[in-house]
This record gives C-alpha cells, sequence and structure tokens, in this order.
C-alpha cells in the first residue's frame, strides 16, 4: 500500500505493476481487493507486482481524481500505462492473472477472430516455427489463464494464436468438439513445406492446466523418433518420464529405410499418447524371438518390456490406446480408493473374506438341526455304540468355515433322513474340547465316520453336500467287500449288489484273485480301505475266479472298472503294487477320458499336472465337438494334457475364467489351452478353424513350436495380504517414545523424544477434557455399548496431524 | 538308557546307605502333588516327601479363620472344562474329571478344610507315591560328573534316612512366619497362634500388624466386638481390584476399610515397624513408642521413666493404649535345611522371602534344583498368580515338561497344523486357555513357523522368560520366525494408587485395541527367536523385548473373542502382513476362477481345494457373499452382458483384474504398413 508519490516513484523501467487506486475503501470493492490481494503471489512469479494506492481525500490527479477511475484497474510497464480493465473484469484471480499476462503478452500471443487471420498466421510460420492454438469459450477464465501462463514460458518458442471464436474450431477441423469446453491444438509448422497444405495438427486429449499444457508441448518439442542402440530395459525417453509407454520398432539393417518409415508413421498417430524408437537389433543383442518387431515399455516400473509380433501399425496403435485407458481407469479408481479412504478413514475393519461375511449374514437364520444329534463329552462314546455307523461333525460355533459345512450338513441329513443304521450328529468343540483333543481334531471342520468295532474313518472329500451324501452311502458298504459266488460278482459289476447301492449311481471296481496272489490281494484291501467312501470296491478270490477272468479277458490278479451300471468293464492288470502304489492307480483309472470339468472334479484333474485343453460351450457340446474332443483325448501319445469341456450353464464362474482370459466371453464354444503349471499361457484355437481333431493337432503343433502369441498370460503374483494391519507398534512407540529406545535394532535421537509424563502417572491424561471423544460419541451413538474409545486414541489424533503438519 | 541304566546300579551298590530316585520332591502341598501327577503320568521315577502325615499341613492351620478367599465359581454358562479352569481357582490339574473342587466345596469362598480333603483325594485317587511323616531336614550335593546336572542331591531325613536323587524340586511353600524384632515385641501374639474366638476380644482395642490379607482376615473376625483396631504397616494399601494382583487385598476380606472411611473408629496408619517399641504398663495395657525413645534409656527402670511419643505430641495417633498387638506379617521360604554349597540365596528387596531363581523356576544357585509352588513366586510377584493354586498348577506343569526335555529327550508337546489354521488355533487358545488367563504376562503360547510360512507348530504354555532359551529348552527349532501369544493389562492401568473405575476405561474399537486395560490377548511377532541379551534390554514392565510386529485383540467386556469383525479380522489382517500372504477363506467355486486364472493360490485354496477339500458351500451362504460384493454371481453375465462392473459388485472382478493381461487377439487385417 503506497501513496500516489510514493507509488508513481518506485517505478521502475520495464518492470510491470497493477495498481489500484483509492480514496477510502468503498464498501462495493472490497471483494475485488481480496482477489486482487489473493493474485499479487501469483503475478509476482510473472515480475508483476501489485500495489494499492491511498490516494488523500484532496488528491484530484489523474488517477485518484476522476470518479471513474476508482472503478478500474491499471496495469503499467515501468511509468506507462499499458491497460486500463474495469474492475468487473477482475472478478477472480483466474480473470486478473490473464487478463494481465494477456496485455503484457500483447506481441506472443495473437488474438485472432477469423480463419483467414489464421491462416495467414499459419502460412508466415510454415517452415520457420511452431504454432499453438488455443480456443477457450472467454477470457479471464482459469483455461485462459493456463494458456496465457504457457505463453508466458513458451512464448518465444512457439507462436501462440488465441481466440474465443467457436467458429474458428470447427473450421480447423475440430467440429466435433462442444464449444463449450477450450481446446489446444499444436500445430507442427516448422516441419511444413507445402504452403497450400495446413499445417500437421496435434490436439492435447487433456484439459487445459498449466500442467497439462507444459506436459504437452513438451512431448511435441521431443524427436519424433528416438534411435536407440542400448538395451530396451535402460532406455529412458521424455515420455517415459511423463508416464507415458514407449514403443520400440524393432528394427534390423536389412528393412531399416522401411522400419523408420514406420515408426514415423506410428509416431505421428500416437504423438502426445506414447513415445517412439526405432531399435536397432544388429547393434544389440537381445535374447527375444526373432520374430518380434515392436516392444512395448510402460513408465510403471518393475514391469518387464514386452515383446510382441503384431503384423500391423494400427495393432501398435490399438495396443497403447487400450493399455491408456486401462490405466485411466485405473486412476479413476485409485482416485475413488483415495476418496473412499477418506470417508471411510479405514477400509480394514470392512470384512473382505466372502465365507466368514456370509456365515455372518447369514447367523439369524435358525438351521434345521433337529435331524442331527448334539454329542457332548458325557454321550459321545455312548452314542458312538449305539449305532452301527455314527457321522461327527466337529466343529466350532465361532469358526465361519465349519459353520458353513454345517450348513451343508443339515441337507445331507435331509438326503439320508430315515436311512437305517447312520446316525448323523455333531460335536461343538467351543463346547467340548476335550472331546476334539481325543478324537485328534486339528482343524475345523472334521467330520469322521466311527463304525461299530471299527478304526474311524476321516472323511477327505470336498465340503459339499453332494459329496459328504455320497460318501456316507458308499462307506456302509464294507470296502472292499467279500463276493462269495460268480453270480454275486456279476451283479456286483452291474450295480445291483450290495442292494443298498442298488438305486444309487456309483462306479464299482472288483478285484479278481487266484489263490496263488495273496499278497496283490492283501494290497488291494488295504487299497480299499483307504478308498472307502470314494468308489465301491469288491474282491472276488473263489476257485472259479478263472471264469471271471475269461470272460473280461485279463488274468488274475487283476481289477475289473465298471462304470454306469456294468454297461463297459474295462480290465486293468495288477502287478505287484504297494496298497498306496495301487491307491494311486486305481484314482488314476477312476478320472475321465474326456471331462466335464466341474469346481467339484477339477481338483482332480489339477493333480496330473499337465495343461488344460478346455472346449467352453455354453450348454452341452455338439456331439460333433464332443467325438472329435475325444478323438484328441485318446489318440496319439496319451496324456500330454488333459481334455475337457465346461458347460458354462453348470459352471457359470467359466464365464470369470475367460473373462479373465479374453477381457470379455467371446462367442461360443471357444476352444482354449492354458498350461496352468508352466508359464500360464493362455491360447484361443483360432474361431474361424473348425474344432476336428486335425485342425487340433496342427495348431497344438504351432503353440509348441512357438508360432502361436498368447491370448494372455496368468499372473505369477503372489497372494499379498489384502489390506494393512493396525500397526500398533508404530502407534506406541508414537505416544511411548521410551519404547522406540529399547529397540535393539535402530535407536533413535533422545531429541525426538516427547517430555515424558510424570512418572507412574497418567493422571495428566486422565484429567483433560475429552472433546475429541465427545464429538465421537455424537457422531456415532450406537458405539458407546461397545465401550468407548479413551482419551488417548484422541491425543494420539491430534498427534498424527501435527507430524503431518 | 546308559543314564538309566547307571541311575539303577547306582541303586543296588548304595541301596544300604541311600534310596534313590530320578526326582525327589519335597512337600505334598497343591505344587507338590501336581508335579507328583505329572511324574507319574510320564512314569518317572519320584518320591514326594511329606513332614505331616497327611497331604496339604499348611491348610491344616491356615487361614486360621478357615475362609480360602481363591473363588470356586461353579458356574460359569459354558461347558468348556479349559475354559472353566480360569474360574476355578483351586483345582489342580489332572485328567480326572471327579478331581474338580467345585465338587468338594458349594461356596464361593470354600472352607479350608475342603481344601485339606480335596489334596488328600488327590494324592490317593490318582496313587501318587507319597512318603508321609518324612521331614527333609537337611539337603546337600554329592559331585558326580555322571550325574544328570553334575551333582547328586543328598537328602536326610529327621531319622538320618538318606535319599539320594538327580533332580531336586522343592515345593515347600513359605510357611516360616515373619517376624519382627523391636523392644515389647514379647507382647506381640503371631497369626499363627491368635485366638480365632472373637469372644476373646470383646470391649478390646486391638493393633494388628501388618497389611496383607491375613491381617484384615483377623481383623474381620473381630471387627464387631472390639472397642476399635488400628493397623499399622510401612506401605500403604494395596487393593486387589486396582493392582489386578490376587495377592493383595481383596474385596472380601476389607471390612475394616469401611469402618476406617466411615469414621467408626477403626484405622489405619503407615510406619515402619522397625522403629516401633512396645511398653506395657501396670494395668497391662500395651503402649506404643518410638525406638528412638527407648535408645537413651534403660529399659528395666519402668514404664513411667519411658518418654511416651505424647508427652512432646500430644496428639500422636496411636496414644491410647491397647489391650493386644497382633502380628499378620505373612511368611518366608525356609532357607535352613540346605547346605551352604547349594547357595540357595534370598531375593533382592520385597522378594527377600522367596529364593532366587531363574524364570526357568531353576535355582540360580544349584542346577537341577527346580522350585515350585508358592516359593517360585519370585518370577512374577505382585504381577501374575504364579504364588498361588491357579496360577503354580500351570507353572508347574511348564517345569515338568523342561525337564521331560532335559532329561529324557522328550520335546516340549505340540502340534503341526496347516497355515489356514493359524487364525483359528490362535483365537481357540485365547479364548480358552486357562493357563493363559491365569498366567498372564508369565506363560506364552509359541508358534513356530515352518520354512516358508504353509505351517506351524504350536507350543502351549511356555515359561516367557526363558524366550532366548526356547530351542534348548522345548527341543523345538525356531528357524522361521515365530509368534507369542500372551494376555496382558493394560500398562499403566493396575496399580495401589490407581482409579480402575475411569469414566471411560474400556476400549471398545479394534484400531485402539492397543491401549486395552483390562486383560486381552496380544501377539508378538518376531523374525528370529530374541537372545538374552534383548530379552534383558526389554523395555520395563514388558514381558518380552522389542517385536517386529506386535498386536493386541481388543479388551472384550465377556472375555469372548470370537467377534468376526472386531476380533477375527484384525487379528487375520496382522498375520497376513507378518506372514506377507493372504489368510481368507474361499468357497470352492473361488478356488475354481484362481485355478484357471492365476499361477498361484491363497492358501486356503492350496491347502484345501487343491486337495480335494474345498468349501463348496450352500446355496444361500454363495448367495450372502454375492450380496456382500465378495462372491461374483456369473449365472447373471448372461443379461448384464459385458457391462463393467460397478466398484461395488464387482470386488471379486477387481481381485482378477490385472491378473491376467490380454493382449489383442491378432486378427488378420490388411497391412497398412505402406502407409
Amino acid at each position: 500500500e503506497l501513496s500516489p508519490q510514493e507509488y508513481f516513484s518506485s517505478l521502475q523501467a520495464g518492470r510491470a505493476s497493477l495498481a489500484y487506486f483509492s480514496h477510502n475503501v468503498s464498501p462495493g470493492a472490497q471483494p475485488f481487493l481480496e482477489q486482487i490481494e489473493h493474485s499479487a503471489e501469483a503475478l509476482q512469479d510473472y515480475g508483476v507486482s501489485v500495489v494499492k494506492v491511498n490516494c488523500p481525500k484532496e488528491d484530484v490527479s489523474r488517477y485518484c481524481g476522476k470518479e471513474n477511475a476508482l472503478r478500474k484497474a491499471y496495469l503499467f510497464r515501468g511509468n506507462m500505462l499499458i491497460r486500463e480493465f474495469p474492475t468487473d473484469a477482475l472478478f477472480d484471480v483466474n480473470s486478473i492473472v490473464a487478463n494481465v499476462l494477456f496485455a503484457l503478452l500483447f506481441n506472443e500471443v495473437k488474438y485472432v477472430e477469423t480463419l483467414a487471420d489464421l491462416q495467414n498466421i499459419e502460412n508466415t510460420l510454415k517452415g520457420r516455427s511452431n504454432m499453438v492454438f488455443a480456443y477457450v469459450p472467454a477470457t479471464g477464465t482459469a483455461e485462459h489463464r493456463a494458456v496465457m501462463e504457457a505463453a508466458f514460458v513458451y512464448g518465444t518458442v512457439h507462436q501462440f494464436v488465441l481466440t474465443t471464436e467457436a467458429m474458428l474450431l470447427k473450421d480447423t477441423g475440430n467440429g466435433e468438439s462442444d464449444a463449450s469446453s477450450a481446446r489446444l491444438l499444436f500445430c507442427h509448422c516448422q516441419r511444413a513445406t507445402d504452403l497450400a497444405q495446413p499445417c500437421r495438427r496435434t490436439a492435447m486429449g487433456q484439459t487445459l492446466t498449466m500442467l497439462n499444457i507444459h506436459r504437452h508441448l513438451k512431448l511435441m518439442g521431443a524427436p519424433l523418433v528416438t534411435e536407440v542402440a542400448e538395451d530396451p530395459e535402460k532406455v529412458s525417453t521424455v515420455h517415459l518420464q511423463l508416464g507415458l509407454p514407449l514403443v520400440f520398432i524393432l528394427s534390423q539393417k536389412e528393412t531399416y529405410e522401411a522400419d523408420r518409415r514406420t515408426a514415423e508413421f506410428v509416431a505421428w498417430q500416437l504423438l502426445g499418447k506414447a513415445g517412439v524408437a526405432l531399435l536397432s537389433r544388429d547393434l544389440v543383442d537381445l535374447n527375444i524371438l526373432l520374430r518380434s518387431n515392436v516392444a512395448l515399455k510402460t513408465p510403471d516400473e518393475g514391469v518387464p518390456i514386452k515383446y510382441l509380433v503384431l503384423e500391423d501399425t494400427d495393432e501398435v496403435i490399438k495396443l497403447v490406446e487400450d493399455k491408456n485407458k486401462v490405466k485411466r481407469i485405473q486412476e479413476d479408481e485409485e482416485e475413488n480408493e483415495e476418496d473412499e479412504d477418506e470417508k471411510e478413514n479405514n477400509s480394514q475393519d470392512i470384512q473382505d473374506d466372502q465365507v466368514v461375511e456370509a456365515v455372518s449374514r447369514d447367523k439369524k437364520r435358525e438351521l434345521p438341526l433337529e435331524q442331527i444329534l448334539v454329542l457332548t463329552e458325557e454321550t459321545f462314546h455312548s452314542a458312538l455304540s449305539e449305532t452301527a455307523r455314527t457321522v461327527v461333525l466337529f466343529y466350532a460355533s465361532w469358526e465361519a468355515v465349519s459353520l458353513a459345512m454345517l450348513r451343508s450338513y443339515t441337507k445331507v441329513a435331509d438326503h439320508l433322513k430315515g436311512m437305517q443304521g447312520v446316525l448323523l450328529s455333531r460335536v461343538n468343540c467351543w463346547d467340548w474340547p476335550s472331546v476334539c483333543t481325543a478324537e485328534n481334531v486339528t482343524q475345523f471342520p472334521t467330520i469322521k465316520i466311527y463304525k461299530k468295532g471299527e478304526r474311524a474313518v476321516m472323511y477327505d472329500g470336498m465340503w459339499g453336500t453332494e459329496e459328504l451324501t455320497s460318501f456316507i452311502m458308499l462307506s456302509r458298504v464294507s470296502c472292499p467287500l467279500k463276493l462269495a459266488t460268480v453270480d454275486e460278482a456279476e451283479r456286483y459289476l452291474r450295480g445291483e449288489f450290495p442292494s443298498e447301492l442298488s438305486s444309487y449311481h456309483h462306479t464299482s471296481l472288483l478285484g479278481v484273485f487266484s489263490t496263488a496272489t495273496n499278497e496283490a490281494r492283501k494290497a488291494f484291501e488295504e487299497a480299499g480301505n483307504i478308498l472307502t467312501g470314494h468308489v465301491t470296491t469288491g474282491m472276488y478270490f473263489e476257485d472259479d475266479a478263472l471264469a471271471l477272468s475269461r470272460k473280461y479277458a485279463v488274468s488274475p490278479p487283476a481289477l475289473l472298472l465298471s462304470r454306469s451300471g456294468g454297461q463297459s468293464v474295462e480290465g486293468i492288470a495288477l502287478s505287484k503294487q504297494s496298497a498306496q502304489e495301487m491307491v494311486q492307480m486305481i484314482r488314476y483309472e477312476l478320472l475321465d477320458v474326456f471331462p466335464e470339468i466341474t469346481v467339484q472334479n477339477l481338483p482332480r484333474y489339477l493333480q496330473l499336472r499337465k495343461p488344460f485343453l478346455i472346449l467352453f460351450g455354453d450348454g452341452d457340446i455338439s456331439q460333433m465337438e464332443s467325438k472329435e474332443m475325444l478323438k484328441l483325448a485318446k489318440g496319439g501319445p496319451q496324456q500330454e494334457f488333459v481334455a475337457c469341456w465346461l458347460n458354462l450353464k453348470k459352471t457359470p464362474v467359466g464365464r470369470g475364467v475367460l473373462k479373465a482370459y479374453f477381457a470379455t466371453v467371446p462367442s461360443l464354444p471357444v476352444l482354449v489351452w492354458v498350461n496352468l503349471h508352466a508359464g500360464g499361457q493362455v491360447f484361443k484355437f483360432p474361431s474361424e478353424q473348425s474344432i476336428t481333431e486335425t485342425n487340433v493337432l496342427s495348431w497344438l503343433g504351432k503353440l509348441k513350436a512357438g508360432l502361436e502369441i498368447p491370448s494372455s498370460t496368468l499372473s505369477e503374483e503372489d497372494w499379498k495380504p489384502p489390506l494393512p494391519a493396525y500397526d500398533f507398534l508404530q502407534m506406541m512407540e508414537t505416544a511411548v517414545p521410551e519404547l522406540a529406545l529399547h529397540t535393539s535394532h535402530h535407536r533413535r535421537d533422545t531429541s525426538e523424544r516427547r517430555p515424558s509424563e510424570s512418572p507412574g502417572g497418567d493422571t495428566g491424561v486422565r484429567e483433560e477434557p475429552s472433546q475429541e471423544t465427545k464429538a465421537e460419541k455424537v457422531g456415532s451413538p450406537g458405539r458407546d455399548l461397545r465401550g468407548t474409545a479413551p482419551r488417548l486414541a484422541a491425543r494420539e489424533k491430534q498427534g498424527k496431524r501435527h507430524s503431518e503438519l | 538308557l546308559g543314564l538309566a541304566l547307571y541311575a539303577g546300579s547306582l541303586r543296588v551298590a548304595s541301596g544300604a546307605a541311600f534310596l534313590y530316585h530320578d526326582y525327589c520332591v519335597i512337600g505334598a502341598g497343591p505344587s507338590g502333588l501336581q508335579a507328583a501327577y505329572f511324574l507319574q503320568q510320564a512314569s518317572r521315577d519320584y518320591v514326594v516327601f511329606e513332614r505331616s502325615h497327611a497331604p496339604g499341613s499348611f491348610f491344616a492351620l491356615y487361614p486360621r479363620h478357615r475362609k480360602l478367599i481363591s473363588i470356586n465359581k461353579r458356574y460359569t454358562g459354558k461347558s468348556n472344562g479349559e475354559f472353566n479352569l480360569r474360574h476355578d481357582w483351586n483345582s489342580l490339574l489332572s485328567h480326572d474329571r471327579q478331581l474338580l473342587f467345585q465338587r468338594y466345596s458349594r461356596d464361593f469362598f470354600p472352607n479350608a478344610d475342603a481344601m485339606v480333603r480335596y489334596l488328600e483325594d488327590f494324592a490317593s485317587l490318582l496313587k501318587l507315591r507319597v512318603q508321609y511323616n518324612t521331614a527333609i531336614v537337611h539337603v546337600t550335593l554329592e559331585r558326580d560328573g555322571q550325574a544328570w546336572n553334575g551333582h547328586y542331591f543328598l537328602l536326610t531325613d529327621q531319622d538320618r534316612q538318606n535319599y539320594k536323587c538327580s533332580s531336586l524340586l522343592v515345593a515347600t511353600g513359605m510357611w516360616v512366619p515373619n517376624v519382627v524384632n523391636f523392644p515389647g515385641s514379647e507382647y506381640v501374639e503371631g497369626y499363627e497362634t491368635v485366638s480365632i474366638n472373637p469372644e476373646d476380644f470383646a470391649g478390646q482395642t486391638v493393633l494388628i500388624l501388618g497389611r496383607g490379607n491375613s491381617a484384615f482376615e483377623t481383623a474381620e473376625n473381630i471387627l464387631g466386638v472390639t472397642n476399635f483396631i488400628h493397623m499399622v504397616s510401612r506401605s500403604r494399601v494395596r487393593l486387589s481390584w486396582a493392582t489386578h494382583y490376587v495377592g493383595d487385598l481383596r474385596a472380601i476380606n476389607n471390612g475394616l476399610l469401611d469402618t476406617y472411611q466411615l469414621k467408626s473408629l477403626d484405622g489405619l496408619l503407615e510406619g515402619d515397624l522397625e522403629d516401633l517399641a512396645i511398653v506395657k504398663d501396670k494395668k497391662g495395657k500395651l503402649h506404643i513408642t518410638l525406638r528412638f525413645y527407648l535408645d537413651n534409656r534403660n529399659t528395666s527402670a519402668g514404664i513411667d521413666s519411658i518418654t511416651l511419643p505424647q508427652d512432646e505430641l500430644d496428639n500422636f495417633a496411636t496414644r491410647a493404649p491397647y489391650d493386644r498387638v497382633i502380628r499378620c506379617l505373612g511368611w518366608k521360604f525356609d532357607f535352613s535345611i540346605y547346605n551352604r554349597s547349594l547357595r540357595m540365596m534370598p531375593g533382592k528387596g520385597n522378594k527377600k522371602k522367596y529364593p532366587q531363581i531363574k524364570p526357568s523356576y531353576e535355582s540360580r544357585g544349584t542346577r537341577g534344583l527346580f522350585v515350585l509352588g508358592t516359593a517360585s513366586h519370585s518370577v512374577d510377584f505382585r504381577k501374575s498368580a504364579g504364588g498361588f493354586i491357579h496360577g503354580f498348577r500351570y507353572t508347574t506343569r511348564a517345569v515338568h515338561r523342561l525337564l521331560e526335555n532335559r532329561h529324557h529327550g522328550v520335546p516340549w508337546p505340540s502340534t503341526v497344523y496347516p497355515i489356514t489354521q493359524l487364525t483359528n488355533s490362535i483365537i481357540k487358545r485365547v479364548n480358552e486357555a486357562s493357563g493363559l488367563y491365569q498366567m498372564f504376562s508369565v506363560l506364552a503360547d509359541i508358534i513356530l513357523l515352518r520354512e516358508n510360512a504353509t505351517a506351524f507348530e504350536y507350543l502351549e504354555e511356555y515359561p516367557v522368560g526363558v524366550l532366548a532359551e526356547l530351542e534348548m529348552q522345548t527341543g523345538r527349532k525356531a528357524p522361521n520366525g515365530l509368534f507369542v501369544i500372551i494376555m496382558e493389562y493394560g500398562r499403566n492401568f493396575s496399580g495401589a494408587d490407581k482409579d480402575v473405575f475411569y469414566y471411560n476405561r474400556a476400549v471398545g474399537e479394534a484400531q485402539h485395541a492397543w491401549q486395552s486395560n483390562f486383560l486381552h490377548p496380544v501377539i508378538y511377532y518376531y523374525k528370529r527367536l530374541p537372545t538374552e541379551h534383548e530379552m534383558r534390554l526389554r523395555p520395563p514392565d514388558w514381558p518380552l523385548p522389542r517385536p517386529d510386529a506386535v498386536h493386541h485383540i481388543v479388551e472384550d467386556f465377556l472375555t469372548d473373542w470370537t467377534a468376526p469383525n472386531a476380533h477375527i479380522l484384525p487379528l487375520r489382517r496382522f498375520l497376513e502382513n507378518c506372514l506377507s500372504t493372504d489368510l481368507r477363506n474361499f468357497f470352492a467355486e473361488s478356488c475354481f476362477l484362481f485355478a484357471f486364472t492365476r499361477q498361484k493360490l491363497p492358501p486356503f485354496c492350496q491347502q484345501g481345494y487343491v486337495r480335494m477339500q474345498g468349501l463348496v458351500g450352500s446355496e444361500g451362504l454363495r448367495r450372502h457373499a454375492v450380496e456382500a460384493g465378495l462372491l461374483e454371481d456369473y449365472t447373471l453375465a448372461d443379461f448384464l452382458g459385458d457391462r463393467p462392473p460397478d466398484s461395488r459388485e464387482g470386488s471379486q472382478d477387481q481381485l482378477l483384474r490385472d491378473h491376467a493381461i490380454p493382449v489383442r487377439p491378432l486378427q488378420h487385417l490388411v497391412n497398412a504398413k505402406d502407409e
């Protein structure tokens, strides 16, 4: 604040200043004064000082005297008046800065109103320098200010042209953009030689902010194509520094010229979106496929460079654009997450365990547990001795997984209602820990089947209703079952014997032994025992076993495997095998050749640790395809892969799998090769080819030769904690600095210690009024019942804020 | 075997002079019998020496007024036997459910006779080998390089019979009454002999020396018939509900606090008994004076010539003469029977009544000598329950386990679990374990991680003071880091002068759990076993050195730490972040999706689903999970098309978003390179 004399005498030549003259502050000028004060700092960056001149009452000189002058602000350079601004044009900081710079940069920023003006400027610039053309809907806006600020910096490098005419924007070929939003185009006139043609233009995609304009101009200034002769991992360009990807065109001596042209073409397309570099393979020793012709380096650290084989420049462009799209989505999400963080502060205390959450949402529903007997420490042993077979579910009433199982268990009880000789029961290990310890229950849930006078069988199948029901059904029959006559054996293979299972669809396994094959028989007996509940096993070792073996063309010892009620019986020769080996072998034989993969049976096939060839179908697959696939599965050097199909109607989660592979669900049926256990590459069988054995085999051949490009690669990422934990150690160290001193790892400087509280006394803590706590309580009245956060919490929060400051 | 053979031959060779046993236990009180039980269960060669004709002779006499102050809570609303031991302060540990104290008394504060009966039954029903009427009067050492500890313990009884043992377990308790000597202390009656008939005190004025439970118990008994009672002691009264220490003054005995504060003539005084003197006047009344006045005088001169404080200070507090002075100053350990070579030293400061022992309960002076029971309380004096049955029954078991490992190669019992059971195993223990609860901050459960954190080994109730020696003491290895599960009161919450009822004393929010005041579980995580040096340098009042991470499970009003969101979820996050893995549970459907879309699986799927133990879940549960946004319902995908899932419903999709990086499938387009 100066007096007029002081002001005019302080003006230096070449220095700009914005002055406002006033007698005494009139109420109407108050908001304007505030704005002008705020803009002082911003204008200082551009060498413009802001002065409020206090006119003495009697002063009637040029600026102070005129009544009108008091409604204006004056811009001086030195003591020369450049422009008068009516105060209503300077409504906020943006408008002040924009207008002041606009006046000062009169020569650097040309204002145009007609297309002819624009073309004139453009033509004069051709071959000399580039042009920055900006459209703003109105002057004095934030966008206008951003353009002016950019012009202040780049005005000597590029010619800035400004317009507020929407028509002009349309004429320059940007008609589709609506006139309400500002636009900025970079016109590459320096390179232009043809006077008849307009300069090449690159529009800026982002909103007009100082930072974005700066970024855009920086990108425009970067060389179109960078030539690279070093390890691409080490290359860094303006683009990568600005968070944009860098595309490498891999070149060889022979094709250099063509590649250079390609690179330039791509570079023009990607200008402002990605950088393009030309990498000479001859100069760099690259350990990559010879066929690769493009590489993509993303600005994210730790992401390796991707080498690709692309056939078309469009693909390169699409690749980059998709990448940017994904990135933008991610950024949006991050912003959302931040918002949520602010709102919620802690998403840590939101349950993210699907099982726990599902069970707690279901806790108010009363379970139909009438069918299931509750056992206690007192009744456990007596109950077991009363029924032929007792199924016991050991669970803990607080443990989600075992509670989930309890729900399936009630359904099992429904299925088995009325079945003789089977008792379903449960033991809550939270009530009766000694029973559970005595029964060696170390996991929740555990299911055991106790047979009178026999060792208990531990259920080791899927925790589901059907699987458990089947297990209980099958384990009713002793395993292996000794068959007395050939007739019985035949009926057994047809699934008619034993009668308990006749109505139940199952697979039967019959061991045929001669009297001489005692050892194999023993192993089979043991194996049968282990497989109890999973498959029925029977055995026949009477003298006339030969008749049976002759009929099915096997020589004892042998196994007969009967699927679907004896319609097909396979013979399997047994050699000297241990019981364990036999179990392995039987498990393997039970697998289907071309199975339908379901959630329940996948693990059995996963254990083969082979790649999967899966035919995804919406509903059943056609007979033709199934025939071809079956041929594929059976033929050739067997079992290099698991051929299977997936019915999306039955296993809807298959859609999730497809989405993960291809982003969207492709047209069905689709044949996919997934190497789950090595590399995780996913290949899609070309949809235009028909699924025949020969087509698929030749495709597989190409896969193996590395001639096909994977559609996607499964992430190798480890399963990390989904969210951080509360860092109590750090909180404690903040509150009790002594603790930090006791660390042997890193001792902190003593000067960091807060003055320690009086020894042994937390009185200071207790006495202070708990405004924070009160506030918290008002905000969340329900919380009181859960206990109240003590003052210390509030203290700690304050402390946190201080450290942030 | 070599040792056993050697010991056997020794028994024969020196049979005439010595009766040999691997283990000798002195004292058939609660801790001696408890030790005998574990030795018997392990089929060890042991004997218990008891000077009386029956077990628990201390309880036959004490407490004088026969009311035990250890609670006998018969109902908790729970059937969990382990949990119920948290509120049973009298039973010893055994497999026999008949031997629960609640079968011996219906009283909440039972009569001491019930304890005597209980201990008799415990010894006889379990057929423990107790040699009664055998008072060990001398213990010495015999050096022998072959012996377990480099020496044998030679015990001599009152009949000069000698016994030889490899290991000596001292369970003699604390039975020598503390006495103070000052001029006139001959007029003082002791707690051990004072009349318990209130009638004997009718119309009398009584001074009680001491301020422990025995002093208040004595006062309580005669409160109604005396003129008034004064109680004098050096320290201020320590109320157990403020200190959270069961050995301090219990509310059941504190009637005198009422009558003092409600101006009914009774009162408490602070003063050093050492400065005191008592003089008796001609009428037999006892006057309090100070030793200082007597030092200058000839005591034989008679009462009249002795200066009394009120002569100079006429409002001296205890100027009224007393009819009786009763000493209730507690007991100390009997150091007298040990030969100097055993170096049984009294502790320092307020622990001088206890023998010096290490946190492993082994004597500091002699290897192979362990102190059990109430005499071992120096480890946690005025902190935890190690001086009481409900505490030392666990520490005795811990000592037994240490011995099994040291002498018999039986490592500390442990169970190995898959990592998916980590949260469960901790939740199970913190909710029911009685040893952790009673011996808070002293005994801890230890979780030893296996390589790659796919499995862990669970050790129960290890003495936390010897954590650094864990590998040597337990025979278990801890190369991959460990969790220590312990229970703690809030720091700065307990204390004689603390207001434990202040407003907002309870913490309810899981994120403030570290400020919990009431007993709550705390889990320490160490990437490697702390060293002895680190144990020594631990912060004051910390049971353990600074961990790599720590978690507090927020205190709970019901001590029920099974709430899915407030208790289990933060614990899971803590464990996940220590192990750097994802410990969530998943339905089989999710595991199926992960199996096809990721190269690695979370532990729950890896150890369950892949091994054909996936959790299929009921339809209703899956629907709940879908509603919670934690599971995507793909059956709806048909109708929704490929609309990008919004952030709420699509979190499953978020899980998957960047797991597979789609690359544009290459279509055979016209080559446009000829631009």
